[in-house]
């Protein structure tokens, strides 16, 4: 069975911070005009809009850049799906591969999300800077790191394998029960959403 | 600490989410070229106090290459525009003479 | 004797009283305390030794321009040297040690310095100390660090146990300053619908407006405080933090402010986007420049003020009040509303006769007008003042018996946050300041205005116009976030009307030499009025060479009080304008900041990410010793129990020479390259042809820079018609992924190539050694012979049902596969290896492939290093028209005499130092032996007994045989004879097998 690096760890504080389940992803390399379609038949997704997130249930494809998407996939159903992609696109300049190893996912749930984040992101994670459905690629602490919401109280993080349980420890730390800000939560974040 | 709009992603990106690549629009040299030429793409670089056209790399983001035409005296910023073009655009160039009316290129 | 009246004090709990020690005293403050302000209630006014002369020094301040009030506090870990008195709130169970004495603070046996100050003058370390220079280490510096500084640096070995963190915010309006400008202007953006953040950094909102009787909509100030700030709260788009101060401005608008939250962490830096930042910091009061005035017991009359009114506190019994402006005397009169005396009132004005000195008369104060202090006398407190003209030189006309000095230069404003980048001041001799200059503003990426100054800060000395400032900036700072809706109206304020103040820069007029020396202008650094004109005198007439030659405005409190006066005496000296002596530039932060809080949360296991590859906890469990390589960890060895490193690693290299090893080779990079001008691309981006790599066969390549130097090395494997798999160093798989999209996206942009870094999906393992074969075959799934996977092949499919690559491919000179598994699936090879196999680390490799003379970028490359001068021809395509590094490499001195790749044994069998260079005949031009080479590489071969090293020799591979000298930082000497750099089987049968 595969193994993930933050199996088992969980941190409750500020917010819950856990390894969210395992998922299937793909990187899919190529632009919209030659892909899109292809897409939408595979997943069943169109191409999202810059900077946003299209999910349908648990398949989602989020936008990482003008020629770049990451697809995620119910654990197990990458690779087929990488197969589909690369049939049907094989007249189209692309690139298709199954990176379900290669980054590591975390979820954050609790209204101290918006809170915890601005301790280790310098993007703009205020409800107007990270709307849910917007997918904001920054730093976390010292790395790179793909940051949405799934909801009001629900963020996901994507980091690289290697750096999971650096991401893990700095969140948890920024997450401790003593270091509440309270700047969007509590009454900041129902005000303000 | 400067922040930049990703011409490419549309994020105001902080700094530390940018990596800086030196000045912009220079032209490659390649074997034919003298070694005035060579020197010139290599080496020398103008150190404007003013107007500068510089590149950026979106590294924490969207991992693409920009422009970025700023002044060097006031870290004002005319304007950032993709890197897949060999001059800047009209508008950058309409916004820098609005502010710096001497200016030439 | 300072002390705590029975009555009043706005700040203070009377019902909970708070503990702590100061110099192992025990002593007793109340809940709302400052330190300062609980000295003072103990009637402890000598609360440390200055810097230079050791002379006591009381409590002058009542914020963060406090010069003198620097306490060590706490203990243990927790112990923190020079915090501000005036601004650290009193805590049950503190121990405050005074700093800068020895052996105590009532006798200190550095007062000596005192008595020879004339013979301590400005400049004195750098006249005296300079020479014999081989004394400055070994004399002078140890003895000046023993008799001056300020607190003491915690033990090395403590180990500070409370939390930082950092807080990153975007924000339409940041507001300095929680004053009443502060506050109106919050409330101005926040009613016109900006997103606004107010900081104050004290515990308490509304400043000094409630202190000095200002009335505003009709009420006292407070009572206009609190709705503002009731109605701030219940906006949903603005907040508000006390206890926090902006400290510093930056580009494009970033603001950096520190936070003491209550509770939470022990500080919080806060990283602010501000689109507007409203700068409502207020002002500080100066002192006046007479004779004795840092003797304690002086303070500023906003302190005594201050004091009195939040914490009950009375400086003394007898308070002399000097002063050169009417707001001076609000402190006159709230002592002696508070039932204290105040013996006289030292005006330096000719007149005064203001509604405020007219009260003060009409209360029974005697006003000396025209008048200046001459000295303070002084006998382990105050015993009195001498009074003066202030026209005169200072002969004394009366003697009045005080006990404490409350002395008013007028205010300055706090204009810190408009110089930090880059706003300019004017002085403006009508209210002898220097305020904000609107046109130089700092400037943010709009090129406008990023700080609007309001209230006092700005100038302004009238409540009503510190209101209408504020209301403005607050319009403005929302305005230029878009949010014009309806700000509201301006509000009204009343206060006493003042008279002209008059701008006083020294005490008495022409004072003589004697009182001069006397007269301090920065108390912390000790400069004295006659430092600042011998510094004058001797040339230093610019302001920034004589800041820095006197140190005036250097200390820990960078001249909040000290910088307007020093100036002006250096004005005075030069007979140059204030306005074109100018002031220094203020830089962040506005307080000092801790190095913890800078830090954040980047400290012990956060300090710097460690990156694990998927087989990290296996060789954890396995006890390997660590290498960082970058920001990983990679084995470096596998110790047994009872092995040293050396046995180890030599344990590990005999077993892959003679069995067969594993290692991780996780790390090394792995990127995609696809797309129909793929063969095109890498054939710019490496020195060979991939293009002509057929599908299913592996080469290595070369990368170099545009200058022509070798910058990356690694396996090229061709996947399929347009794709290429590109293996790079573990350094330099993220570098070499972003060197192929800059010269995608910034040079061949309409070549149609994908990149994609998957380094980290793969978990790789290397299988090397005699045995590897066998070892892999009764794993089971794949056909790895010796026809189905040749040399420099690769194939793929499954083994023990896990999906992989295997490559065949060596770095080790043995029989070697790479075999490359998902990253999560990578673990149940190596078990299932590791039970036949020994693992090895870095080091072993290193030895290993040192013994086949494999170069290694960052040992054998330095970035002056081309491929051609490591023997690396052959991975050049010398017919290829072009390729990145090309032309660099064509320049005249990439040929010729260069520096080259050589083995090097030494006669004895020793193992070089690495870095040794070989020394040649003569000196180059700095008059330096000259070098012929140095060793790049050395180990102790287990293979072959002996010591092995790869080195770059003067034209080397031209020189075999000759033997070079090595000579060492100790004066030995190694020689070493030039050989071939391949050591072991150079005719690569192993590799073949």
């Amino acid at each position: 069975m595969p193994e993930y690096p933050l199996e088992g760890r969980r941190f409750d504080g500020l917010v819950r911070l856990e390894s969210a389940e395992p998922r299937g992803m793909i990187a899919l390399r190529g632009t919209p005009e030659e892909l899109s379609s292809a897409l939408e038949e595979s997943v069943g997704l169109a191409w999202p809009a810059t900077g946003e997130a299209a999910w349908t249930g648990e398949v989602g494809a989020l936008w990482m850049a003008p020629d770049e998407l990451l697809l995620l996939v119910p654990q197990g159903q990458a690779q087929d799906l990488v197969e589909r992609l690369g049939r049907s696109l094989a007249d189209r300049h692309h690139l298709v591969a199954d990176v379900s190893d290669m980054r590591t996912l975390l979820r954050m749930s609790g209204s101290g999300c918006r809170d915890v984040l601005a301790k280790v992101t310098p993007a703009d994670v205020s409800p107007a800077g990270l709307s849910i459905g917007r997918v904001r690629r920054s730093r976390v602490g010292q790395v790179a790191a793909a940051i949405w919401l799934r909801d009001g109280e629900t963020a996901e993080i994507a980091c690289f394998r290697s750096v999971a349980h650096y991401v893990f420890d700095l969140l948890a730390d920024a997450a401790h029960p003593e270091a509440r800000v309270d700047y969007w939560t509590p009454q900041g974040a129902d005000a303000q959403a | 600490m400067l922040t930049l709009r990703c011409p490419c992603c549309g994020v105001l990106a902080d700094e530390t989410e940018l990596a800086p690549g030196g000045t912009a629009h220079l032209r490659r040299e390649g074997p034919e070229a003298s070694d005035e030429a060579f020197e010139a793409y290599m080496f020398l670089r103008d150190n404007p106090r003013g107007v500068h056209f510089e590149r950026w790399r979106h590294a924490f983001g969207c991992g693409k290459w920009f422009h970025a035409a700023r002044c060097t005296v006031t870290n004002e910023v005319f304007g950032t525009y993709p890197a897949q073009t060999a001059a800047p655009p009209e508008e950058v160039l309409e916004a820098i003479r609005r502010r710096r009316p001497e200016w030439e290129r | 004797m300072s002390t705590r009246l029975g009555t009043g004090g706005s700040a203070i709990d009377r019902s909970r009283p708070v503990h702590f020690t100061f110099d192992g005293r025990r002593l007793a403050g109340l809940t709302g305390d400052t330190v300062a302000s609980a000295l003072l209630a103990n009637g402890e006014r000598v609360v440390g030794r200055s810097f230079k002369y050791h002379r006591p020094r009381g409590i002058v301040a009542s914020g963060p321009e406090e010069p003198n009030a620097l306490l060590g506090i706490g203990t243990g870990d927790r112990f923190e040297p020079n915090a501000r008195a005036t601004t650290t709130p009193l805590r049950e169970g503190m121990a405050l040690r005074s700093q800068n004495r020895w052996p105590s603070l009532a006798f200190d046996v550095g007062v000596v310095n005192a008595a020879l100050s004339r013979f301590l003058p400005v400049g004195f370390y750098y006249k005296t100390f300079m020479w014999p220079r081989r004394f400055w280490e070994s004399v002078y510096e140890p003895l000046i660090r023993q008799a001056a500084g300020l607190g003491r640096a915690p033990d090395a070995e403590t180990r500070d146990p409370d939390r930082y963190e950092h807080f990153h915010l975007h924000v339409d309006v940041l507001v300095a300053g929680g004053g009443i400008a502060g506050l109106q202007s919050a409330l101005a953006a926040g009613r016109a619908g900006a997103q606004v953040l107010l900081m104050e950094q004290s515990p308490h909102w509304g400043g000094r407006a409630q202190v000095d009787g200002v009335r505003i909509e009709g009420d006292p100030a407070a009572e206009w405080v609190a709705r503002a700030v009731a109605e701030l709260e219940a906006m949903p788009n603005v907040r508000l933090r006390l206890n926090a101060t902006v400290v510093g401005a930056y580009d494009h608008g970033w603001m950096l402010a520190v936070e003491m939250p209550e509770p939470g962490p022990r500080e919080r830096l806060w990283k602010i986007r501000a689109r507007r930042t409203v700068m409502a910091t207020g002002a500080l009061e100066r002192p006046l420049a007479f004779a004795g005035n840092d003797r304690p017991g002086v303070m500023l009359a906003s302190a005594v003020r201050d004091n009195l009114m939040r914490y009950a506190v009375s400086p003394g019994d007898r308070t002399v009040l000097v002063t050169a402006n009417d707001d001076g005397y609000r402190t006159a009169i709230a002592l002696v509303e508070a039932g204290l005396s105040v013996p006289l009132v030292v005006d330096a004005r000719p007149e005064c006769n203001g509604p405020l000195p007219r009260r003060a008369r009409e209360m029974g104060i005697r006003v000396a007008p025209g008048r200046a202090i001459a000295g303070v006398r002084w006998q382990r407190r105050i015993t009195g003042v001498d009074v003066c003209l202030q026209a005169g030189e200072g002969s004394a006309l009366e003697h009045v018996p005080c006990d404490a000095v409350a002395m008013a230069g007028g205010w300055s404003p706090a204009v810190h946050l408009w110089s930090h980048c880059g706003g300019r001041l004017r002085w403006d001799e009508a209210t002898a300041a220097f305020r904000p200059d609107p046109q130089f503003p700092p400037t943010g990426a709009d090129g406008q205005a990023a700080i609007l100054p309001a209230g006092s800060a700005d100038g302004h000395s009238r409540a009503v116009e510190v209101l209408a400032s504020a209301h403005r900036a607050g319009v403005a700072g929302a305005a230029a976030a878009a949010h014009e809706g309806d700000a509201g109206q301006v509000v009204t304020a009343e206060e006493g009307a003042e008279a002209p103040a008059l701008a006083v820069w020294r005490m008495p007029q022409s004072a003589d030499h004697r009182l001069r020396a006397q007269t301090f202008l920065d108390f912390q650094n000790d400069v004295k009025l006659t430092d600042v004109e011998l510094a004058a005198q001797e040339g230093y007439r610019s302001v920034e060479h004589a800041k820095r030659y006197t140190t005036l405005g250097m200390a820990t409190d960078q001249g909040k009080l000290s910088n307007i006066n020093g100036l002006a005496a250096l004005s005075h000296t030069t007979g140059q304008a204030i306005s074109a002596v100018g002031t220094t530039t203020f830089r962040p932060p506005y307080t000092p900041l801790t190095l913890a809080t800078i830090a954040g949360q980047a400290r012990g296991d956060l300090f710097q990410p460690v990156r694990r590859t998927p087989l990290h906890a296996r060789h954890e469990a396995l006890g390997a010793a660590w290498e960082p390589v970058g920001q990983w960890r990679r084995p470096y060895v596998y110790p047994k129990a009872g092995e040293t490193v050396e046995d180890a690693v030599r344990r590990e290299v005999l077993a892959v020479r003679s069995e067969v090893g594993i290692l991780d080779a996780t790390t090394l990079g792995k990127i995609i390259v696809k797309g129909p001008d793929a063969a095109q691309f890498l054939d710019m981006i490496y020195t060979g042809r991939p293009s002509t790599i057929a599908e299913g066969r592996c080469r290595y390549g070369l990368i170099c820079n545009e200058n022509g130097f070798l910058i990356d090395d690694g396996v090229v494997a061709r996947l399929g018609p347009e794709t290429w798999l590109c293996h790079t160093t573990t350094g330099g798989a993220e570098r070499i992924h972003a060197h192929m999209e800059e010269w995608l996206q910034t040079e061949w942009w309409d070549w149609r190539v994908h990149v994609l870094n998957v380094t980290e999906q793969f978990g790789q393992i290397a299988v090397a050694g005699p045995l590897a074969r066998n070892l892999l075959e009764r794993l089971g799934g794949m056909d790895l012979s010796r026809e189905a996977l040749p040399f420099m092949h690769w194939t793929e499919g499954r083994l023990m049902d896990v999906p992989v690559r295997v490559f065949r491919i060596s770095f080790s000179g043995e029989l070697s596969f790479e075999i490359a598994a998902p990253a999560g699936r990578a673990g149940e090879i190596w078990d299932r290896l590791a039970q036949d196999a020994t693992p090895y680390g870095t080091e072993t490799m290193h030895v290993l492939r040192a013994e086949k003379g494999y170069i290694m970028i960052g040992d054998e490359t330095d970035g002056t290093v081309i491929p051609q001068d490591l023997g690396l021809n052959w991975a050049i395509a010398k017919k290829k028209d072009d390729y990145i590094g090309k032309r660099g490499q064509m320049r005249l001195h990439m040929a010729g005499e260069r520096w080259r790749l050589v083995g090097l044994l030494t006669p004895d069998g020793a193992v070089l130092p690495e870095g040794s260079l070989a020394v040649a005949q003569g000196t180059n031009a700095n008059g330096q032996r000259r070098t012929q080479g140095r060793v790049t590489s050395a180990y102790w071969s287990p293979t072959l007994g002996r010591g092995i090293a790869l080195g770059l020799v003067d034209r080397g591979p031209e020189r075999m045989g000759e033997t070079l000298s090595f000579l060492q930082p100790d004066g030995s000497e190694y020689r070493a004879e030039i050989v071939s750099p391949v050591f072991h089987d150079p005719e690569g049968e192993r590799l073949n097998a």
